[in-house]
């Protein structure tokens, strides 16, 4: 399971004669303060959690295959949905990306390490205690929190609608925001502190730049979110009425809190693919990526917009005309920015000398994928239209068609990407693009028809439904399971890579044309790299 | 460049026809326009938007598609170094940002249409329960619940579903067309979410406030939806029908249901053999309790505890009947006197009493309901 194989380590100390090599056995990964071991481990966790959490999303899909029940009965359902949600925000995006942060950051800035490494040890090994004990609800009596990743009150505030194991879903997102915060303030302290001489905030590449953003945008809304379990906990156990209208307090405040916890959330997820295409499509253009500065103040732009726009999940919660007129025209201009990023990418590629590599396939399917889902998001905005849409299979295509070819194909493409500097081998590419038709055919699949069903009236979170939804789910449930089966192959196709059966040896630059710090070092990234810093021109 | 973009120009041809065809809207793939003033103006801006988007797409993809096909390696092209233009990137930060504008002004004055909800004809609340709807009709001292009538059987694959699983309920919500109805929607536990897609909007039940909107329904006819908003686990099973009806025939449908409440009231003061109770009893539980206890009785502990052998059930009969009327504070027992009459209630509890196995052989009258229903809450 190892990114660096042992097998390496003579090499290493070949280059570099006062290195010291990974620890041996079970104790490097537990007491590791190197920032590629601990980006191994994120890496791992996530992929891990997003196995866990899609098999859910399989039950989930076959419970729906046709109309009546099936597998699963209605309170188990809530509760596969509600985990299926939080487990893929929390455990399999956010730590994907903090992972690749982690393994990025120092190389591409010319740096030795992170500039926090205990606190680094310390934010992942948080993380697989949380995971474990809200899994552990579904064996808990009641099962599992079963009222969506949203959490609404007064569904989730009190004892009687709402199971005992709620309380541990809030001491687990706790544990979370506490992780997502040190890891922020770590990739905030390595940029602005660890950079080699020469490279200016603006010369950074465009990875590090949204994630430096993002961390900002973590800081400042992972508090609010514990604010808001925090709120949930004292109203179920404390006696407090928050979001209790009988005790003076407003269900819907826990809405306007999580939304703006969870508006800057949904960029938080979105900002490093932005960083990781902007990387990608230059390479396979072979040209420099179009608009680098117009990219910095496009990303800083969505960040700022991301949070005077919350309330747009809350259209239909009957708030005041004139906020609705506000929250509508302030979602409306996230368009804009995020339509510079999708016109500098496609002019990076016009003119360009393309080639169709595997990371290059799955970059060039996020752009038209996430693109697709950035319009029916404008669709959403448009409010008297989200009376409607809203929360229907509508809005469950859009987010994932955002999420799921949008931040998983990134994170995806990233992995194939560094993942010949990462090891020092070469993945196969047939199996990779194997993988890409497959994962773009099947997402297309499940995600597209989703539209029709929400636009024809399908409510989501329903664990059954009316007849005239019964053939458009067939379709969604098999693309689903064509899907979940075309990321066994990515599994496989990892541990072939690191193991180095695909036998062929990276090179240090990898990629013909890749421009970057970690380029320059050899592949594998020895143990410890960047220990006297490069100069940058 | 010219084939491509008479393809484009066909293409769009090809999804405005496909999009207008009138069985498309029958399968089930469009926004339905509905019938109301609003929900006609809605669906018109839900196709702008989707036109405009649908045009944004087929350009953009465009472009980079020909990049795709001509700028490629395999064809011996020659990477330019071209970084920046700074004509361009005005050009299009302002174009879509004049696009934006377009957009908000139709939108802007549908959404003022929507919330003007003065003049109305009738006044209509709408209550959210876990897991059903309770229609008040504020100047006709009409009010009744609205329960899911879908047969477990068919739930549960026993049955063939009817051509309206999960979308018919017990007693439909009668309204006149061509009258202007203000709805008013509360709840009494959870947020739920009232929507029915042919009357164009849809709007959270919130406990402690109310939120308004309004239709004028222009066809006879009916019209189902569901709940839309996750509220526990029967969520998926609060349809909602509403049965618009010419202003006559609603007339008389409210001048009808007055006189069968003023009946019902009669009954109440009858005395009741056991086994009507019990028959009753068991077609009032599958309809109102079963979605919790079970039509076995057995429950879903620990959220919904059993009834079969329960010492509720086999103990005291005023303290059963004091739960049921009141329901228990902290936990989803909701109390039942204001949803059900008092033969309701009497005959519940006389089937919980002696329905699974139960046994006690006791029941409990109408009037014995009433009277413990008058008295101060324990």
């Amino acid at each position: 399971m190892s990114a660096i194989p042992d097998t390496h380590s003579h090499d290493l100390h070949a280059d570099e004669h006062h290195d010291h090599g990974p620890a041996k056995g079970i104790t490097r990964w537990i007491f590791t303060t190197n920032h590629k071991d601990i980006g191994t481990l994120y890496l791992w966790f996530s992929f891990i959690m997003f196995l866990f959490a899609g098999s859910l999303a399989m039950i989930i899909r076959a419970e729906l295959f046709q109309p009546g029940q099936q597998l699963v009965d209605p309170n188990f359902f809530n509760q596969l949905t509600t985990m299926h949600g939080l487990i893929m925000v929390f455990g399999a995006v956010m730590p994907a990306f903090v992972g690749l942060a982690n393994w990025l950051i120092p190389m591409m800035i010319g740096a030795p390490d992170m500039a926090l490494p205990r606190m680094n040890n310390w934010s992942f090994w948080i993380l697989p205690f949380a995971f474990g004990m809200l899994i552990s609800t579904f064996f808990m009596e009641g099962g599992a929190p079963n009222f969506g990743w949203t959490a609404y009150a007064p569904l989730s505030s009190s004892t009687a609608f709402s199971p005992n194991s709620t309380d541990f879903f809030i001491f687990s997102v706790h544990m979370m925001g506490i992780s997502s915060v040190m890891g922020a303030i770590n990739v905030i302290v390595t940029i602005f502190n660890l950079r080699a001489p020469g490279m200016t905030l603006l010369k950074m590449p465009i990875f590090v730049w949204s994630w430096l953003i993002t961390a900002f945008l973590l800081i400042a809304v992972m508090p609010v979110l514990a604010g808001a379990v925090t709120m949930l906990l004292t109203d179920r156990h404390f006696g407090t009425s928050f979001f209790h209208a009988a005790g003076g307090g407003d269900p819907v405040l826990y809405q306007h809190i999580f939304w703006f916890f969870g508006h800057p959330e949904v960029y938080i997820m979105i900002l490093p693919a932005f960083g990781i295409i902007s990387e990608i499509v230059p390479t396979f253009a072979r040209k420099p990526l179009f608009g680098r500065t117009s990219m910095i103040y496009a990303l800083s732009a969505i960040a700022f917009l991301s949070f005077i726009v919350w309330a747009h999940h809350m259209f239909t919660t009957g708030i005041p005309v004139t906020a609705t007129l506000f929250f509508m025209y302030a979602t409306m201009l996230i368009a804009v920015p995020t339509g510079v990023k999708v016109f500098n990418w496609i002019s990076t590629l016009w003119r360009g000398c393309i080639t169709f590599e595997t990371p290059m396939l799955f970059a060039l399917a996020f752009i038209v994928l996430f693109t697709i889902g950035g319009l029916s998001g404008l669709m959403l905005a448009i409010v008297p239209a989200d009376f409607q849409y809203h929360d229907t299979y509508f809005v469950v295509a859009h987010f994932h068609y955002v999420l799921v070819p949008g931040a998983i194909f990134s994170i995806i493409a990233a992995a194939y990407y560094w993942l010949p500097k990462w090891t020092g081998h070469m993945y196969s590419e047939t199996l990779g693009k194997i993988h890409f038709w497959l994962s773009a055919i099947a997402v297309n699949l499940v995600f597209f028809p989703m539209h029709f069903i929400g636009l024809a009236g399908m409510p989501r979170r329903i664990p059954d439904y009316a007849l005239q939804f019964a053939d458009f789910n067939k379709i969604i449930s098999i693309g689903g399971f064509l899907f979940g089966a075309a990321q066994i192959l990515f599994l496989y196709i990892v541990i072939h890579t690191i193991r180095g059966k695909s036998g062929k040896r990276a090179t240090g630059p990898v990629w013909e044309c890749a421009h970057g710090l970690e380029w320059t070092l050899p592949s594998p990234a020895p143990y410890h790299s960047f220990t006297t810093p490069p100069v940058v021109k | 460049m010219h084939a491509l973009r008479n393809i484009f120009s066909a293409l769009i041809g090809l999804l405005a026809a496909v999009m207008s065809w009138p069985a498309v809207a029958e399968y089930g793939l469009n926004l339905t326009s509905g019938v109301t003033p609003i929900s006609q103006e809605v669906h018109h801006l839900h196709m702008i938007i989707f036109y405009i988007c649908v045009a944004i797409g087929v350009l953009v993809f465009g472009i980079m598609f020909y990049a795709l096909l001509k700028h490629r390696k395999s064809r011996n092209h020659k990477a330019a170094d071209f970084h920046e233009n700074t004509t361009l990137e005005i050009f299009w930060t302002v174009i879509p940002l004049l696009i934006l504008v377009g957009m908000a002004f139709p939108a802007t004055r549908v959404l003022l249409d929507m919330a003007d909800t003065k003049d109305s004809d009738l006044t209509i609340q709408v209550t959210g329960y876990q897991w059903k709807w309770k229609y008040d009709y504020l100047a006709e001292d009409i009010s009744f619940f609205s329960n899911l009538s879908t047969p477990a059987d068919e739930i549960n694959n026993i049955a063939e579903k009817n051509p309206h699983y999960l979308r018919e309920v017990d007693k439909p919500l009668v309204v006149p067309t061509g009258r202007k109805i203000r709805f008013l929607f509360t709840s009494d536990d959870v947020i739920h979410a009232w929507w029915v897609p042919d009357l164009g909007f849809k709007r959270d039940t919130i406990p402690g406030f109310i939120n308004e909107n309004w239709a004028t329904i222009e066809k006879p006819g009916i019209y189902r939806g569901q709940c839309a908003e996750l509220c526990g686990i029967h969520h998926g099973f609060m349809p909602i029908v509403v049965d618009a009806r010419s202003p006559e025939d609603y007339d008389k449908w409210v001048q009808d249901t007055k006189a069968s409440i003023l009946a019902e009231r009669e009954l109440a003061s009858k005395v009741w053999t056991k086994d009507e109770l019990f028959a009753k009893g068991e077609e009032v539980y599958k309809r109102t309790c079963a979605a919790c206890h079970q039509a076995s009785g057995e429950g879903m502990p620990p959220m919904f505890p059993a009834l079969k052998g329960s010492k509720v059930a086999t103990g005291d009969i005023n303290h059963h009947m004091d739960i049921v009327l009141h329901g228990i504070n902290g936990t989803a027992m909701q109390g039942f006197a204001a949803q059900l009459n008092e033969t309701e209630i009497a005959a519940v509890i006389t089937y919980e009493r002696n329905a699974w196995g139960n046994n006690v052989g006791d029941m409990v009258q109408p009037l014995d309901v009433k009277k413990r229903k008058d008295a101060p809450a324990p």
